[in-house]
């Protein structure tokens, strides 16, 4: 499974606290989050499904490179991290 | 009249209320984030839009209970292969006006980039109209306000058929549904365009309509403040005359409806376009009671020694009575006026920059 954390400052409008998912790229990783927390997608991804132009994924450390599609390779025990991205302010 | 305003702000929501003859902060909302559009409805519940600059539009709801929850955003449907040359995004960038539909339960929301939002329930759900987003016209719409979306920022529903709806775009010009939503058409005329090459200066779809206002007691009477003057129709919408009196300067955002008496009008004039700023540095509201054939310039209560204050198209108000308005600026200075304009004054507050200024209703 693949650990999903979410940038502090979502805490300030919900709440969002890491979680262990299935998924085999980033695009099911986080599926498996919104599936439980629907509240948090629109946080996170625009109306089609792309990462909001502001929100920054890094996978174990590393931005993820497929913004739009989200096909970036997931493996177990990968880390991944949810931001704001400082393009937004 | 209406004791209480509401105010969105740069950084936060905030509600004031006349005690004893004065206007004052009495709430303090979502401090530190951006609010777009604000609405008290008939039965007292408070929407407000957000526009988190990370995270996206947001739509926040305060029922009888007085807890704040967010409710569902609008939101666009899935983009078609069909639609891959689409000018513009199939996302929401901003709740940038919320009405009031006439109808119980009845919302519109008029965002960016051009999506017209109905809610039958109170905000608590939104449908885009379908209608106008894949109307073949929509992708000539010109984007707006340092941006590449265009926006809808004003819909007016007629008092006497809530089917009968008109909405202003930035930038679009006028279009008018007379079935709730079912079609539109485009039906400004009249209104011309320095910002285009001449032979496109009196097209209707190229009008950047800044703000529409329509007497409620006489629907037929719309004013607006155009990027290029101020317009007013007597045929609500349709057929426009250039109200060419307007002092001290033409260019301008925000516009008033008298609520019954259809000559009567508010606006809050700047330099021009190209610098956006009051006129010698002084902040004076531009008042006419004949149809636009004269204005009277008021100043009292305003700052008269350099003010920058710019006052953006949701940031003019007036309530029901038609006594009281209100406006905000970019400054974050703040006004009332309890006599139709003539003399203003300053809550105790020190507001950040404000975007919209809503009375609540009577």
């Amino acid at each position: 499974m693949a650990t999903v954390s979410f940038t502090p400052a979502l805490q300030r409008f919900l709440s969002a606290p890491p979680v262990a998912v299935e998924g085999t790229t980033l695009r099911e990783a986080l599926a498996a989050v919104f599936a439980a927390r629907p509240e948090l997608r629109g946080y996170v991804l625009d109306d089609q499904g792309a990462l909001r132009r502001h929100v920054v994924v890094y996978l174990n450390g590393e931005p993820a490179r497929d913004r739009v599609g989200l096909a970036d390779r997931v493996g177990p025990g990968d880390e991944i991290h949810v931001f704001q991205a400082l393009s937004g302010g | 009249m209406s004791d209480r305003l509401h105010v969105g702000t740069r950084k936060g929501l905030f509600e004031l209320m006349r005690r004893g003859g004065n206007w004052e902060v009495t709430g303090a909302h979502f401090l530190g984030d951006p609010v777009s559009a604000a609405l008290e409805t008939a039965d007292g519940a408070l929407l407000a839009a957000l526009d988190l600059g990370h995270f996206g539009a947001k739509l926040w709801r305060r029922g009888r209970a007085a807890e704040w929850r967010e409710v569902a955003t609008p939101i666009f449907p899935p983009k078609p292969a069909s639609a891959h040359d689409d000018p513009h995004p199939w996302s929401l960038g901003k709740i940038w006006v919320l009405e009031a539909g006439g109808v119980v339960g009845r919302l519109w929301a008029g965002t960016m980039p051009g999506g017209l939002f109905r809610s039958e329930d109170d905000g608590l759900s939104w449908s885009l109209n379908e209608a106008l987003w894949h109307m073949p016209r929509r992708r000539e719409w010109q984007g707006v306000a340092g941006g590449e979306q265009p926006g809808i920022h004003s819909v007016l529903v007629d008092p006497r058929d809530p089917d009968d709806i008109r909405i202003g775009v930035s930038t679009a010009g006028v279009w008018a549904s007379g079935d709730a939503g079912l079609s539109w058409r485009l039906i400004n005329r009249g209104m011309h365009a320095e910002y285009m090459p001449p032979e496109r200066r009196e097209d209707p779809i190229a009008q950047d309509v800044h703000r529409l206002a329509r007497c409620a007691a006489s629907p037929e009477i719309v004013w607006c403040q155009h990027h290029n003057g101020v317009f007013r129709s007597a045929d609500g919408g349709a057929n426009w005359h250039e109200v060419t009196a307007i002092r001290p300067s033409k260019f301008g955002f925000a516009v008033a409806a008298h609520p019954r008496d259809p000559d009567t009008a508010w606006f809050i004039p700047a330099v021009k376009d190209e610098c956006r700023i009051p006129v010698d540095g002084k902040l004076v509201v531009a008042r006419t009671r004949d149809a636009g054939k004269s204005f009277e310039v008021l100043r009292r209560g305003l700052p008269q020694h350099h003010a920058y204050d710019l006052v953006w198209r949701h940031a003019l108000d007036i309530d029901g009575s038609g006594e009281r308005l209100a406006f905000g600026s970019t400054s974050g200075g703040l006004w009332i006026s309890e006599d139709g304009g003539d003399s203003w004054t300053m809550p105790e507050a020190r507001l950040p920059p404000i975007a919209v200024v809503r009375f609540a209703p009577d």
